[in-house]
């Protein structure tokens, strides 16, 4: 007898930004181990390759394909979308962080920062959208934060600007594409495992984890399960959220 | 500026109607898919590939969609 699962993703296409990175190539694992077939996308050539092939073999009888792209190029971005498949899901997940105190913050840092967490993600949606590449019935997805969304911390300014333009964005967006039958949700992840949060000395992170009642960071895993779960029709009715997935951080 | 292409420009902002639909005499706040959201994508169609901004009350205005592209004309 033929189990229904809604979590599956068997049939789907889904973008990820960002792929090459900690919680992009687990969210690229989990949607080829859910059945999905990947387009995976970074800026770092070689690690994306790599991500590329450690991937098991697509289960829709095509290739899963990774297409290098600095996504703050706007020429860049638009040979990506051309180069897209039709898309049942999209991760916008591509994003960089680092700490500064105010006084110190520089015109430079701001745009920099800027343009990779909040402009090239809003701009590769609306050019997606605009040339129909997300199918009706899809699930479009973005790595916000919990910084900023929830909570702010010192030093960390410009990432939680950023993060809450991303999460203002979303929402507008699962406003607009509803009627279209495109939903638009976000994961807000607290410290994650990944090279992202080297900023941070042992110490400072030994500090940090007593601020989560479950006393450890999450692993890359614990948000690309989140993010299937709004790739999958399991989630149809879900659009418009912000998901913290923050081992209960912004509880105290 | 050609009609058809003004046609073309304007069915792409639909999703579910059929592209017969869409003719010069065509009124289109009568089409079941026309709602204020397709009224604000037309809108913004216009401005980006005509450089003309009009607004709710020229979409209002028009009744057919050569209507709609006169006014346009009018505003280049």
């Amino acid at each position: 007898m033929e189990v229904n699962n809604p979590f599956s993703l068997c049939g789907k296409t889904i973008l990820i930004t960002g792929g090459a990175g900690g919680i992009g190539s687990a969210v690229a694992r989990t949607c080829v181990e859910l059945g999905a077939r990947v387009v995976l996308t970074d800026i770092r050539e070689d690690a994306l390759s790599e991500t590329l092939a450690s991937l098991p073999e697509s289960q829709t009888g095509e290739a899963h394909l990774a297409i290098t792209a600095d996504l703050t190029d706007a020429g860049k971005l638009s040979t990506l979308v051309d180069a897209c498949p039709p898309l049942d899901g999209v991760v916008l997940n591509a994003g960089v962080m680092k700490l500064t105190l105010t006084q110190f913050i520089t015109e430079e840092e701001l745009t920099r920062i800027q343009k990779i967490n909040l402009n090239a993600p809003i701009l590769l949606t609306r050019s997606l959208l605009k040339k129909k590449k997300v199918s009706k019935g899809g699930s479009i997805v973005f790595t916000a934060s919990a910084a900023g969304v929830y909570r702010v911390s010192m030093g960390n300014g410009i990432y939680a600007t950023t993060k809450c333009g991303i999460d203002a964005f979303m929402r507008t967006v699962a406003l607009e594409m509803g009627p279209k039958g495109i939903r638009c949700n976000s994961v807000n992840p607290g410290m994650v495992e990944t090279a992202l949060i080297g900023s941070f000395t042992e110490e400072q992170k030994e500090k940090e984890k007593q601020n989560y009642p479950l006393r450890r960071f999450a692993k890359p895993e614990d948000i690309a399960y989140g993010i299937a779960y709004l790739l999958s029709d399991a989630s149809s009715f879900v659009t418009g959220t912000a998901l913290k997935i923050d081992g209960g951080m912004t509880l105290g | 500026m050609e009609i058809k292409d003004f046609i073309e420009k304007f069915a792409e902002q639909f999703d579910d109607t059929e592209l017969s639909e869409f003719k010069p005499e065509t009124v289109f706040h009568e089409l079941d898919e026309y709602s204020s959201l397709i009224a604000l994508t037309i809108i913004g169609m216009i401005d980006e590939e005509y450089g003309v901004t009009i607004g709710a009350e020229d979409m209002s205005a028009a009744v057919t969609i050569e209507d709609l592209f006169n006014t346009v004309k009018s505003k280049m």
